[in-house]
């Protein structure tokens, strides 16, 4: 492995873009995103390419910086990091094509729908690139310190982008979104002031990953700064019952910043737990396993009953999203390879699916100028197209079969049914709630008959999806697609990562019942 | 090669051989249509002109390797006709590894004839139905990812695969029931095939939990060979897990009510998908789980009495429908409940069961294409008061149809004759209670068919006025007439007992089990009781004139056939409604009991209302330097605990 600080470098460009934006203004602001952008996905792509998968965390850089307290500049990628760094990388360039204002198609933006904070203007690139090395910076920091201050600064660019881009009201949920997130922020911030405390009785402070993992904290210590951290952690994810800011925010706020919210943002709280709790405070994590898996189904159902029951679009996605993360979180929770590893699947698979959703609910209510489904229907016979590719979204967030969402919701559901039938039992009534809200909505608003006002093929609710808007979405439909019958490049990444996170938790997988003697043809063959 | 023996018979494990020949290509008869559907689908309007050609061509290619395979087969040796296919890794985590494995042996390659031989048919049908609709090659592109979605599942290798092409085959159902979404009943018939689907699958999903945790593993081989040591509880649970499954997608009762709704879709999806393929998919998959049922006998007599209510209950509703395809829909939920109550009966009845299956296959598709000719010649009316006399103006379909209607209701030496009486013996001697109902639901069978019959083809005109019935073009008739000479001539894979010894080597043999009375004494009595149908039919229907609207005035009974013995209302009353309150419930607990707590919490903390506000405004402002101060506050704590 070179020297070449290839993560710091995948953290400036971004920042980068996100400083010229504003300097080249607003003729040119999407096209300098987009290129800012995709170049951090090329580095990306240069990053996963050297990558090994069994080396653990690599391309680290490690410098001083307040030396006193133990806190570095570190940064390094393992499988976790790697595939958050990559759908981050990913999502960003697809957003900013999908907020694309297109002024040749007289595309009105969906934030007029207010008439004001259009997504694709030169803040929304610059906040969202800001977003990005900022995010990227969470899943690359090492040392726990540095993890804070920037899982702290992300909120500033998130704060912008609801506040300023979507529909009336979007300043209270900002406002909203922001006092949760600090509220977990301040917790979280008397964790790390305690894991300096325990470090520094024990020798030379430090806030280095690695020095944390082999401290012997305590046990009470150690259960006490492990709720600390879970609970930022669960509000960010968002877990029940501290998910309220989840709906408001997404209903208000750009569907492109709602990808950038609930696909990446929010996997900061699940990626926490993973790194942190559970590579921290294994003991305390397990001890704390009842109650979290309680919360995780109680989210799974309770978001899904919720989802089911909305009437506005975006309101309904981000709902689903609490369901998908109580999912995650079980699968963190139930600790077996199975689980670990369907967690960590299940965090980029939402990342693509729910994205895919957003973009395309996006499509179809600034075709209709309306965000309530009720209002909405018969929507299938003017756009084929766009139907289509959001009933494949909408298959991907039910977790059909052939989908990638399937295989990571199938191996957090076996697991769940490991650790105890009676969980598992729980967690698979979501397959049955999501088919409902799923279908129910795509039945509300694509189907039936089409409303004689919008007859006339000349309204913008008669135009298939342009060009533009298919580039942005196909990639996260074919990755959908191809990943759901080939999931071996996650799985690559995925299963080492686990399989050491579960040695250090001192977990080792429950062997079947029954082993089958190898007999037969069977024997010959292989 | 059998492993372990049970109640007296051996029990065959799944034991396959490594591909060779032209067992190598048995990937492509999936690949095929799944290539055709990818083609339609996403080439747009430009395959219009040629799309329903190459959908056509697809499943036929997969027939012709099909045939191929079987031949091979035919000349191997009983031990050595099972072969899968490793194809690539599909999920391998920790020792938990899933293959995109295929298999072909005796029971997949009867399915793999039915479903590509009648789906070929069927598609060269719809050429001719389907021609006015300027969605046809869309149409053609679901039919096409309909076979490949079912051919994956019977010859999948694994449970997993399995549930791939299971709910493969659900999505093309939904996609075809609401292949006209225009129309608001198809959507919410296409949504509620899935949603009880997915109830379904709540079964399948937690089996396929409960063989990882069992078995480690999703194989039918690794399965099989383990199942006699897994614990007694731990098998039933699968078996009863495995038919919640089957009840979804072969519309057994109390997950049917789905079925009578799907026939919103065009006729060929109900000929393909809800008569001869898809919904047998149950019956498969308790056959293809024989080493589990085998040892779990309470979940055996679950299925037994899930088939038997069944055959009752769907013959029942077929006795009461005005709607051809309702009363055909009707008549396939209860001939699959005779295909469930044979696999129940284990060794007995599996080989029956797959028999009932074929002959099915062949005279249900043959009559559901009948009443789609019909139903062309007639305006895509559907309801039978506005038929009558049309065997003169359609005398192809009428032919084609009664070998379907004479097969159907077991005359003497029809397919439907062979396969049925055989399930009925079997039923008498293992489990006489459903025998009895098994027996009088064929009584029920002559009835309602012959009442279709006779409303349909014979008696006065009834024609609403412009209706003027014609032939169908013979891109239409021809399949009618293949599917005809299956109906009349299924019986032959009886001959000799070749079905049951041809299945032996993966569902058992049976041993002999002695009739109360003799054989030819039943199948007597079973001769008597269809004709005493028949009979009445002809009383209420053949005699009188049938009335060209519905009677109001009829019996509680009637009334309950009409409404489908009260599925809906049941389905309505016990999950829906309360699924409703339940779902406002929690919206309104979220708003004002979730959120409020939070934001009474956060109100609390900032002092109260003016406070918060004020708090607000400030700190968005000064968001920056709260971020800041934060970081000096740990910076001075550290200080501090540093001195």
């Amino acid at each position: 492995m070179s020297d070449f600080p290839w993560l710091t470098v995948m953290l400036l460009v971004p920042l980068a873009g996100a400083a010229l934006v504003p300097v080249v203004g607003a003729a040119l602001a999407r096209q300098v995103g987009l290129v800012f952008s995709l170049v951090t996905l090329g580095v990306g792509v240069a990053v996963a390419a050297q990558y090994h998968a069994s080396d653990g965390m690599q391309f680290t850089e490690t410098y001083d910086w307040i030396s006193a307290f133990g806190v570095h500049y570190a940064l390094g990628v393992d499988g976790l990091g790697l595939l958050m760094v990559l759908l981050t990388a990913v999502l960003v360039p697809i957003v900013i094509a999908a907020s694309w204002k297109d002024a040749d198609e007289g595309e009105a933006g969906y934030g007029a729908l207010d008439g004001n904070g259009q997504g694709g203007s030169a803040g929304f690139i610059a906040w969202t690139l800001a977003l990005e090395a900022l995010s990227l910076a969470v899943f690359l920091a090492t040392d726990v310190f540095l993890f804070y201050i920037v899982f702290e600064a992300t909120l500033i660019p998130a704060y912008f982008l609801i506040g300023g881009f979507g529909r009336a009201g979007r300043s209270a949920a900002a406002v909203k979104f922001l006092l949760f997130q600090l509220a977990g922020g301040l917790v979280l911030l008397g964790g790390v002031i305690g894991l300096y405390v325990v470090s520094a009785q024990q020798g030379a402070p430090s806030y280095l990953l690695s020095d944390l993992m082999s401290l012997d904290i305590g046990t009470t210590a150690g259960r006490v700064l492990f709720v600390t951290f879970f609970v930022a952690f669960a509000i960010k994810a968002p877990l029940f019952p501290v998910h309220t800011w989840l709906a408001d925010t997404t209903e208000k706020a750009t569907p492109g910043t709602s990808v950038l919210l609930v696909c990446v943002l929010d996997k900061i709280g699940t990626f926490g737990m993973l790194r942190f709790c559970l590579g921290i405070f294994p003991e305390a994590s397990q001890w704390a396993t009842p109650v979290v898996i309680a919360l995780a189904l109680v989210s799974i159902v309770y978001g899904a009953l919720l989802a089911i029951g909305q009437d506005d679009l975006l309101r309904l996605i981000g709902l689903t999203s609490l369901s998908h993360f109580g999912f995650i979180v079980l699968g963190i929770f139930v600790f077996s390879s199975q689980g670990g590893t369907g967690a960590v699947l299940y965090m980029v698979n939402h990342g693509l699916g729910t994205a895919a959703l957003f973009l395309l609910a996006g499509y179809a209510i600034k075709r209709r100028g309306t965000a309530s489904i009720a209002a909405m229907g018969g929507q299938e016979k003017l756009t084929p197209v766009l139907a289509g590719l959001m009933l494949v979204a909408g298959l991907a967030t039910l977790g059909l079969p052939g989908l990638s969402t399937f295989v990571s919701e199938f191996l957090v559901i076996i697991s769940a049914f490991q650790y105890h039938w009676f969980v598992g039992a729980v967690a698979v009534t979501g397959i049955v709630l999501a088919a409902i809200y799923v279908l129910w909505m795509y039945q509300r608003t694509m189907t039936g008959p089409t409303p004689e006002a919008l007859a006339d093929p000349a309204l913008p609710s008669s135009r298939d999806v342009s060009v533009r808007e298919i580039a942005a979405v196909a990639p996260l439909v074919a990755a959908l697609v191809f990943l759901g019958f080939y999931p071996t490049p996650l799985l690559d990444a995925a299963n080492p990562y686990i399989g050491d996170l579960m040695s250090h938790v001192g977990v080792t997988d429950a062997p079947p019942d029954v082993t089958a003697p190898a007999a037969g043809h069977a024997e010959e063959a292989h | 090669m059998f492993l372990f023996t049970e109640g007296g018979h051996s029990i065959p494990v799944v034991d396959p051989l490594g591909t060779a020949g032209v067992f190598s290509l048995m990937w492509l008869v999936i690949a095929l249509p799944l290539a055709g559907a990818a083609v339609l689908l996403l080439g747009g309007r430009r395959t219009d002109s040629w799309g329903h050609y190459l959908g056509t061509a697809m499943p036929i290619g997969s027939f012709a390797i099909s045939v191929y395979m079987l031949l091979d087969l035919l000349g191997r040796d009983e031990t050595e006709r099972s072969v899968s296919q490793h194809l690539w890794d599909w999920v391998s985590v920790g020792d938990f590894r899933v293959g995109m494995d295929l298999l072909v042996d005796p029971l997949t390659i009867l399915f793999l004839l039915l479903i590509t031989g009648v789906g070929s048919l069927i598609h060269v049908y719809s050429i001719g139905y389907m021609s006015h609709d300027p969605r046809r090659r869309r149409f053609f592109g679901y039919l096409n990812l309909f076979v490949a979605a079912m051919l994956m599942l019977v010859m999948s290798e694994n449970y997993l695969g399995l549930f791939l092409g299971w709910e493969g085959v659900g999505l093309a159902s939904y996609l075809l029931i609401g292949f006209w979404q225009h129309k608001p009943s198809a959507a919410a018939a296409a949504k509620k095939a899935f949603v009880i689907n997915r109830v379904g699958d709540i079964g399948m999903s937690l089996a396929i939990a409960m063989f990882f945790v069992t078995f480690g593993s999703t194989s039918f081989t690794v399965i099989s060979q383990g199942a006699g040591e897994a614990g007694d509880g731990a098998l039933t649970a699968i078996g009863l897990l495995l038919l919640l499954g089957a009840c979804g997608k072969s519309a057994q009762v109390p997950l049917q009510a789905w079925l009578l709704d799907a026939m919103e879709g065009p006729t060929p999806v109900s000929a393909l998908i809800h008569a001869a393929t898809m919904v047998t998919a149950g019956v498969y998959l308790i056959t293809r789980s024989n080493f589990i049922f085998e040892l779990a006998p309470h979940a055996q007599t679950a299925v037994v009495v899930v088939g038997t209510v069944t055959l009752l209950w769907g013959a029942v509703i077929g006795c009461a429908k005005d709607d051809i395809k309702k009363a055909l829909a009707g008549s396939t939920m209860s001939q699959i409940g005779y295909m469930v109550l044979a696999a129940g009966l284990g060794v007995y009845g599996y080989a029956f069961a797959i028999f009932h299956l074929l002959t099915h296959g062949f005279f249900k598709a043959n009559m559901f294409l009948g009443a789609g000719s019909v139903m062309h010649g007639m305006d895509d009316d559907v309801d039978m008061r506005h038929y009558g006399a049309l065997r003169k103006a359609m005398p192809v379909t009428f032919a084609t149809f009664a070998m379907g209607y004479l097969a159907i209701i077991g005359f003497p030496g029809f397919s439907g004759f062979w396969s049925k009486d055989h399930i009925i013996e079997a039923a008498l001697v293992e489990s006489p209670i459903a025998g009895v109902c098994a027996l009088l639901g064929a009584g029920v069978t002559g009835f309602y068919m012959t009442r279709l019959m006779l409303m349909t083809f014979f008696g006065e005109k009834r024609w609403l006025k412009d209706v003027h019935p014609h032939e169908s073009p013979s891109v239409m008739t021809v399949p009618l007439m293949v599917l005809a000479a299956l109906s009349v001539l299924g019986g032959v894979l009886f001959i000799g007992h070749w079905i049951v010894d041809w299945l032996s080597p993966v569902v058992g043999e049976a041993p002999e089990h002695a009739l109360p009375i003799p054989a030819l004494a039943l199948t007597a009595i079973t001769v008597v009781v269809v004709a005493a149908g028949v009979a009445v039919a002809w009383l209420l229907f053949g005699r009188r004139p049938v009335p060209a609207t519905m009677p109001i005035d009829v019996s509680p009974v009637i009334k309950a056939a009409r409404a489908d013995l009260y599925g809906d209302a049941i389905n309505e009353g016990l999950v829906v409604q309360p699924g409703r309150v339940l779902t406002s419930g929690v919206v309104g607990f979220d708003h004002s009991g979730a959120d409020g707590l939070v934001r009474g919490g956060a109100s609390v903390v900032a002092g109260a209302g003016q406070g918060l506000r004020k708090l607000q405004n400030g700190f968005v402002r000064s968001y920056a330097l709260s971020v800041l101060s934060g970081v000096l506050i740990v910076i001075v704590t550290l200080a501090v605990v540093n001195l």
